[in-house]
Formats: structure tokens, sequence, C-alpha cells
């Protein structure tokens, strides 16, 4: 029917030509030009900051803290980006976090132990799964009043945010629980939170097998229905920057060795002899980057290919076509909101986990964290827009500013400042964009 | 009515539907049918109740009271899926897309082709995009990109392939090229014809006279929530139509001095 044509005809050739600029180049690779933008700006941060603190920023060391840091709110921004994106927001993740962290860690601390005895084999299997399935209940009761009693997401998770802080503090009057599991501790990270060098090698490796899967298995699924593909030179490069990029990261964090004395009593553990030169032994990738791994390996798979994903966005594009396509829009947002509890009970695993403890004021501010790293990522708050890597990398652009701050010594109240500044640069540069590229 | 209409069974009739916001009528007892290979056009002023009565019919919108019979049957259509189950595919006059997605997404939304595992078969659906495409609109390339940056006529040849792909028996077209210049106005024009040869049938609104007596087989005609009448095309003017739409008359009843009014 259409007279006009719009010139982008990205899909449409078949052949696979020379492009003949650096724009040709990339759009054959067709890849999110903003998800490279997030990644100049990441670039930039830690260049500026390697600067800035005198070459400490970029030491193997302290890019290892930060990914451990990173880990919970990069876990919780994959959840709030499906949240954002079907038009709905919450605000409740930081309360929430408390709750099910404070559950967690008296059914370890107190309840357990009274069963079992303390440091049962079984008692973090336990503990997790019971965080799992209170944080799964109490997003879907939030959920389930957003979609069905028709209050505002807003209104819910705002009542939320109050209710649950309350309900952290009763659970246990305001005192701070510890210690923990010592099993449960290693979901946490720590010196003995890691899978070492070795491992880590491991996973790099299947990451890249799965790297070069992915874009055989596409190009082949492609050919049997005659599309056009990407030119052959750019799926060979980005296999190729992809898996490079990697093992690059696994190879730089490895140069990160635990300290003398953990590695000595390692060697004692062992019943060797610790080497008079010293000895090298990396903590490897910490367990709490790997579960963040996991979950953006399984949330872009919920987001683009099964039916749930596509029915978030299809609602937070036209809630009402949802409506008439016959999508059960309630029970998607219903389900949107229980991810989110889900997201926030592993997030809350690894915070207690890595503090050792639990104390009512945990996860306080953290949904402010966890929204700003959503929406620098790129998802828009009018929903209908977002991707879980982009998410990951919002949370790790957050995290970078407040680490490089803390390492190059700005004073607290400026590090707010810097942190609401560039949430609100960033988020006007993509509006600016999207207008950009949309018309 | 005509001798060969009335012995067959409809595809669908509705028996006094009534539908009421609030104290407001929006439909009031309106009876209408449609068979198999018919254009029937639902034609009347704005607020006329000609979307609403529809949309009890695609399951967008609950009847208070009234009856649907598909194929002489009683059928309960309560929600979309339900409509579509009765194979009653509708092209909404908003069109109904969900802008940031593309194409072959909003054809099958709600109904995703999936791979053996249960995953989107996003593949398949392209390739399925194609072929319908290829039909209505030759010229549509942009199957990857969100339907936000497709043209009017483009985003409606979309929600008219999704209409056309899943074998409709029951076509509701909303205002079908209320948004399209002449020549793609043309082509569903065409499109239309060839859907009533399938045996396909057809509901049609439009605002425009001359599309309703170029397409249409029978013309049912609503004022204020009720129906004025339905009559066959060939039995009546363009001016008695008219008459019906705006005084409610029917063309046995309109004086001679209330057409010339209207013809000004």
């Amino acid at each position: 029917m259409a007279v006009t044509e719009a010139p982008t005809a990205t899909a449409g050739s078949t052949e696979e030509q020379a492009p003949r600029s650096f724009a040709g180049m990339l759009r054959a690779t067709e890849i999110d030009t903003r998800l490279l933008g997030m990644l100049a700006a990441l670039a930039v941060i830690w260049i500026g900051f390697q600067i800035w603190s005198g070459g400490t920023f970029l030491t193997p060391r302290n890019l290892w803290n930060l990914s451990v840091q990173t880990s919970a709110v990069a876990i919780m921004a994959t959840g709030m980006v499906l949240v954002i994106v079907s038009r709905n927001i919450d605000l409740s993740v930081g309360s929430m976090l408390a709750v099910v962290g404070m559950a967690m860690a008296l059914l370890q601390a107190e309840i357990l132990p009274d069963w079992l005895g303390f440091d049962h084999p079984l008692t973090w299997v336990i503990a997790l799964a019971a965080g799992i399935a209170l944080g799964a209940v109490l997003g879907a009761f939030q959920g389930f009043v957003v979609a069905y009693a028709g209050v505002p997401s807003f209104i819910v998770t705002l009542g939320g945010l109050l209710v649950w802080r309350g309900v952290a503090w009763a659970m246990a009057s305001g005192r701070t629980i510890a210690p923990m599991d010592s099993t449960f501790q290693l979901l946490g990270g720590g010196s003995r939170g890691n899978i070492g060098g070795l491992w880590s090698w491991v996973v790099g490796l299947v990451a890249c097998a799965g790297i070069v899967g992915l874009l055989i298995n596409g190009r082949r699924k492609r050919r049997t229905f005659g599309f056009a593909m990407r030119p052959r030179w750019a799926e060979i490069a980005i296999g190729a920057i992809g898996c490079g990029v990697v093992l690059l990261a696994v190879f730089y964090l490895n140069r990160y060795n635990l300290p003398e004395q953990v590695a000595r009593e390692r060697f004692t553990a062992a019943g060797k002899e610790f080497p008079a030169g010293g000895a090298s032994i990396p903590f490897g990738l910490a367990n709490p980057v790997l579960i963040a791994m996991g979950v953006l390996l399984v949330m872009t798979f919920i987001a683009t290919r099964v039916r749930f994903g596509r029915y978030v966005f299809a609602i937070g594009g036209n809630p009402e076509a949802a409506e008439l396509g016959g999508i059960k829009t309630k029970t998607t947002i219903v389900k949107a909101f229980t991810l989110m509890g889900v997201l926030v009970a592993i997030g809350a695993a690894v915070q207690v986990a890595r503090l050792n403890a639990a104390v009512s004021g945990l996860g306080t501010l953290t949904e402010l964290y966890v929204i700003a790293a959503a929406v620098i990522g790129g998802t828009s708050l009018a929903g209908g827009v977002g991707t879980i890597p982009g998410a990951i990398l919002g949370a790790l652009v957050m995290q970078s500013l407040q680490s490089g701050m803390v390492l190059v010594g700005v004073d607290a109240p400026l590090q707010d400042i810097a942190v609401g500044v560039v949430l609100v640069v960033a988020v006007a540069i993509d509006s600016i964009y999207r207008r950009r590229a949309s018309s | 009515m005509t001798q060969e209409t009335m012995t067959r069974v409809p595809l669908v009739e509705t028996r006094d539907i009534r539908v009421a916001f609030g104290g407001v009528h929006a439909v009031d007892g309106v009876s209408v049918d449609l068979c198999p290979g018919e254009v029937v056009a639902l034609v009347g002023g704005n607020g006329a109740g000609k979307t609403t009565l529809i949309k009890t019919l695609s399951g967008a919108h609950r009847a208070d009271s009234g009856e649907i019979y598909i194929g002489g049957d009683r059928a309960q259509i309560d929600t979309p899926r339900d409509a579509k189950h009765y194979a009653i595919e509708t092209i909404y006059q908003t069109l109904a897309l969900a802008e940031n997605i593309d194409a072959p997404a909003n054809m099958f939304l709600g109904r995703e082709l999936t791979t053996r595992f249960g995953t989107l078969d996003d593949n398949a659906m392209e390739d399925a995009a194609r072929k319908v495409m290829g039909r209505l609109n030759p010229k549509f390339r942009n199957f990857k990109v969100p339907v936000k940056s497709l043209s009017g006529g483009q985003r409606q040849s979309v929600a008219i392939a999704r209409a056309v792909h899943f074998n409709a028996r029951i076509l509701i077209m909303d205002e079908p090229t209320a948004a399209l210049g002449p020549a793609e106005t043309a082509q569903v024009a065409e499109l239309i014809k060839q859907l009533k040869a399938e045996g396909i049938g057809i509901f049609l609104i439009s605002h425009d006279i001359h599309d309703v007596f170029d397409l249409a087989d029978r013309i049912s005609v609503m004022l204020q929530g009720k129906l004025v009448g339905t009559v066959n095309k060939t039995d009546v003017t363009m001016d008695e139509v008219l008459a019906m739409i705006i005084v409610g008359k029917l063309p046995g009843e309109v004086t001679q001095a209330e057409l010339d009014e209207l013809r000004g």
C-alpha cells in the first residue's frame, strides 16, 4: 500500500556489499549504536579516573572490586528494565531487599541452627530458596495490586518502600543479624567466594564458544529463510572483538592475586610448603559477578526470546494493542513484578553475604541506584524501550563513578552531586539522540 | 434482504445488542448479519455506535445484552481471544499496533510462532510476514525496524496483513482507508474485492459514501445507537442512504422535501 518508502533498507538487500564509510561499516554490523555510546562513556570515565587517580583506577585489584560492587545493583537493574518497559516503576526494591535480606539472615543465624546446627551444608540452600520465594511473593503481591486493583505502580511501590522498611526493622527490632552461614558467605565474594584463576579461564572460554555459537547459529537460521545476512567480515569482527574482550577481561582480573597471608594459608591447608619467593594465586572471577553474568544471560533470554518478554514490550509500546492482541496484560504485569522480587532476593543474598550481616537499614536508596542504572542503560521511563545488557552497563557506569570518586578522595556530598548530574546528563543525551534517530 | 442471502445461514449475526456507557445507550438493540463473500457497510455519523457495535464482535467490549450467532450457533465473545477463536479478525481504526516492536512481532502479537523449545521463532514470523506482505504490499521492506518509523500507509498494511494472515472468515474493517492516499485506498478496495471473492465476510465501517457504494453489497445505517435499517445497495440511491444517516428515515418514509434539503 505504501507509495513512499523510507530509505533505510537495512534488511532489504541480500548482497554483501563492501561498505564505503565508517558509518556504513557500523550499520552493517547491526550493533546497537546506543550500546556503543555507553561503552564509550564508560571508557571515558575509566580513563579519566585512571589519570586523576595517578594510575590506580585501572589496576586489576580495583577493577576486581568494581566488578563485585556492581553485581547486586546490576542483578536488580535487569528486572527493573522489564518493570519500566511495561510502563511501571518499582520504588520498593531497596526496602524489599532489607526484608528479604533480614529474612535470610534470621533464618540462617537464628532459626535454622536450632534445627540443623551451625554451618549445616543445607543451611545456605534453604536460606536462599526461602529468600527467593519471599521476594517472589512480595513482588507478586505488589504486581497484583497494580494490575488488578488499578493502583498506579508509583503509589503501590512507594507504599512498599515505607511498609517493607518498617517490616525489616520489626523483624529483628532493629538488631544487626550476624554472622552468616559460612557457605552462604561465598555468594558475596571475598577471598573465598571466587572461582580461582583456572576456572575463570574456563568461564572465559565457554563465553567465547557461546559468542561464536550464537553468531553461527543466527547466520545459519537466516540463511535457511533466505534473509539478508551481515557481511562475513562483520560477523568475524564481532566474534573476534567479543571473544577478545572476554579473554582480556579474564586475563586482567586474574592478575589480582590473593594477599600473601591468605595464599600462605591455602598452601598450609593443602599440606604444601609455601614457596620462598611468594606465590601468585589469582582470586579469579568473584561469585557475585558470576551470578550477575548468569542473570544477564537468563534475563536477556526472557526479554527477547520468550512470549512473556515480548508481551512486556508490547504492553509498554501500546497497552490497548496488547489487550486487543489477546495478551493477558494483567498476568503479564504481575509476572514482571514477581520477577523483580526474585531478582531483589538474589541481590539481597549477595549483599547480606558480602556484609556477613543484615541490618534493617540494608538497601537504603538502592531503589534509586537500580532505577538510575536501568535509565542510564537506555531504558525509557515512558515504557516500551530498554535492554538488559544496557542496564548492566548502566550499573557499571554508576559504580565506576562512585568507586572512582572514593578512590580519588572526593567528598561524599560532592559524590552525590556528581552522580546526580551524570544521571540527568546521560538521559538528556539519550533523548536528544533518540529524537535525532527518529526524525 | 435478497432471496439469495435469505436462504443461507449468516456467517455472523447479532441480535438486539445493547451497550451503555453510564446512562448513554451507545448501541441500542442492534441486529445485523453478514453472509460469506458479502460486504456489509456500517455507516452513520460520529457517535452513531458503529465502532462500539463491532467491538462487541471483536471482543474488545462486552455487550450488556443481546446475542451473537456464528454460523447459526450461539457464540460467547468476551475477549479478543474469543473472537479470534471464531476466526473474526479486526482492523481497528487506531490500527492497534505496538509502535516499539517490528512488523512481524506486531502481526503475530498474542499468537507468536514458537520453536519446538517454546522460544519465539522470529525468523519464521519474519518469513510469514514477508509472504503476506508480498501479496499485500510488495514494496514493503522494513521488517526489522520498530513500526514507529514506518509511514502511515505501511502501518496500515501491517494491520491489514495481521488480519489477513490468520485466515479470517469474518473481517471487520473500521475505517481502513482513513489514513491513506488515493493510490493506497484503491489498493485496499482491490484487496476487499479479492477477499470477498475468497468467501470472507466483511463488515466495513466507512465515512466515504462513494467507497460504500463501490464495495458494499448491503448497507446498515446507524443513528444514535439505533439501527435505522439495512438496505441492498442496488435498491437505493446515495441520497436515500444519506437521508437514513442524517434524518434516520428509510427510503420509503423520506419525503422529497427532505431529500432536496439534504442536497442543499
